[in-house]
């Protein structure tokens, strides 16, 4: 394997609510250039466990290590897309000032102005994602798919080291998607990515590797066919190559299985 | 109404009411922007509250009200984070449970009673120079506080979870930003009164979001529009010795009316227009 630390370590990651595990014991190393996609069914802890690596919520119990930092202190070497592209629609802001959003540190000095060199890196951003023409519209005058992209530019326009996206294609029509998972793996020429997906024929011929997540994970460093993938979530041999899909929803079978 | 200016308290009623609109056209944009209506009236009515607490005990209203105002928007900051799910509902109770206390509190109170009315509609037009003051002083506090956190307010405000990753403080932010409103309301409360509050952070903010792309655009005519509004209320009321409060109330809702309206209009031409650029026969709608 590579030299090269991992940029996300995750050890005996448990995560519990109301005396439940939503995750169990889970282990997973993030290596620059990786392709994971998270696969599992809902309440399977995915969007869970996206929030516990940007650091939104705290684990019960392990650890988790963004460049051998806690998640929440790692600055803007993680860009975050989330789930709803519909969210707070009304805001009253063009789409460029959206992507500047992303380029916002906190830390920075409060009375500095945004400088044009940063616009144009916005600008630039918004182009390589095919929208920039965008740029000076409001988002609610915006189609989903391209307020999908507005999204993506606002976490790429920090130049993160990692991409971590929630079913980010939830709100894209097929033809959108297929140009959607084109566009990621152009970008994973030079980022490592991380999301979260339902759709597992679009995934098996994009992804390099996926978890299978329902509060246990299993990981598949890397996978043989599309057919390896489903057979791995849906079918009967689930015991010889994912033993994430025999456990069901209540903890006592978690037990049974240790 | 350049003649009712000769009157000093026509004069401090006018201020007042520029005041009011500029801290509630900044501060009502982002109640706006996030949601924070129901809770601004909660917070609103239970200041009602502290009022009575102030003349129970003889306190000074200022100081006494602005406290209790900041506790009761600080639970209740703290109960719409923690039960996200049923913050409505407890907002709700505590808009009543204020209320209740502060009319109970002055029924106690020996000895003359304010009107109640006074502090529901406001008394605008009895405004004293001292009032504007501190009413001055405070707004300004509020708004520096809100430009020295403009950007971060404005990350957090349109994506939460995204500003949190980022690196945005944005559980003292939320905290910070519910106070100001506690301020808000109880600067403007006693000159205006509490439902022309919730009218003033309300009515601007929703026009002025519709007509502009940046959220500062959005508190500029915000701030125009509430002194439209403000203007001609007072006027209305002078003109025709109506109840000031309820005037104002009455010409913004007017506005809202028109700008709804106004809506209807420019969809219908931009539709025509459609439909002549798609060559399409106007008969066939």
């Amino acid at each position: 394997m590579t030299a090269v630390p991992p940029i996300v370590t995750i050890a005996d990651l448990c995560y519990s609510t109301g005396g439940q595990d939503i995750l169990h014991n889970i282990n997973l190393d993030v290596f620059r250039g990786d392709f994971i996609s998270i696969i599992g069914p809902n309440g399977g802890g995915k969007t869970t466990l996206l929030k516990l690596i940007l650091g939104l919520l705290k684990p019960s119990k392990g650890t988790i290590r963004i460049n051998g930092r806690p998640p929440g202190t790692h600055g803007t070497c993680i860009g975050y897309v989330p789930q709803h592209v519909n969210h707070n629609l009304r805001f009253p802001a063009t789409a460029l000032d959206v992507v500047l959003m992303g380029a916002h540190d906190p830390r920075a000095s409060r009375w500095a102005r945004t400088s044009g060199q940063t616009k144009d890196t916005a600008r630039e951003t918004l182009a390589k994602l095919g929208v920039a023409d965008c740029a000076g519209r409001k988002i609610a005058a915006l189609s989903g798919g391209q307020r999908q992209r507005i999204l993506i530019a606002r976490a790429l326009v920090s130049r993160p080291e990692m991409l971590v996206l929630d079913e980010p294609t939830a709100s894209i029509d097929t033809k959108g998607q297929t140009e959607f998972y084109e566009l990621l793996k152009e970008l994973n020429k030079e980022l490592t990515i991380l999301m979260v997906s339902h759709d597992l024929l679009i995934v098996s011929s994009y992804a390099k590797s996926i978890a299978c997540l329902n509060r246990c994970m299993h990981y598949h460093q890397s996978f043989g066919s599309s057919r390896e993938v489903l057979d791995a979530f849906y079918s009967c041999s689930v015991d010889e190559i994912c033993p994430v899909g025999v456990i069901a929803q209540q903890p006592w079978t978690i037990r049974k299985m240790e | 109404m350049i003649d009712a200016l000769h009157f000093e308290f026509m004069r401090n009623a006018l201020l007042a009411g520029l005041l009011a609109s500029v801290i509630c056209g900044v501060i009502g944009t982002l109640v706006v922007v996030n949601r924070l209506v129901f809770l601004s009236g909660g917070i609103a009515h239970s200041a009602y509250g502290g009022i009575g607490l102030a003349f129970f005990f003889g306190w000074p209203y200022m100081v006494c009200t602005t406290i209790f105002a900041l506790a009761a928007a600080l639970i209740m900051a703290a109960v719409s984070r923690s039960m996200r799910q049923r913050a409505d509902t407890i907002i709700g109770v505590m808009w009543a449970i204020g209320m209740a206390t502060g009319i109970l509190l002055l029924d106690f109170t020996p000895g003359y009673n304010v009107d109640l009315m006074s502090y529901l509609f406001g008394s605008i037009m009895s405004v004293p120079r001292s009032e504007l003051i501190s009413m001055a002083l405070l707004g300004g506090g509020v708004l520096a506080l809100v430009f020295f956190f403009f950007k971060d307010l404005l990350v957090m405000s349109y994506d939460e979870e995204f500003a949190q990753v980022q690196g945005v403080p944005v559980q003292a932010l939320y905290y910070l930003l519910i106070g100001s409103v506690a301020v808000t309301v109880v600067v403007v409360v006693q000159v205006v009164g509490l439902i022309l509050v919730i009218a003033l952070m309300t009515i601007p903010p929703s026009i002025a979001e519709k007509y502009t792309s940046s959220m500062l655009q959005m508190m500029a005519v915000s701030c125009g529009l509430g002194m439209l509004f403000i203007t001609g209320g007072l006027w209305g009321a002078y003109h025709y010795d109506l109840t000031s409060g309820a005037a104002i109330i009455l010409v913004a809702a007017t506005g809202f009316l028109l700008s709804m309206l106004v809506d209807q209009v420019i969809l219908r031409q931009r539709r025509q227009r459609w439909l002549r650029a798609h060559a399409i026969d106007g008969n066939d709608r």
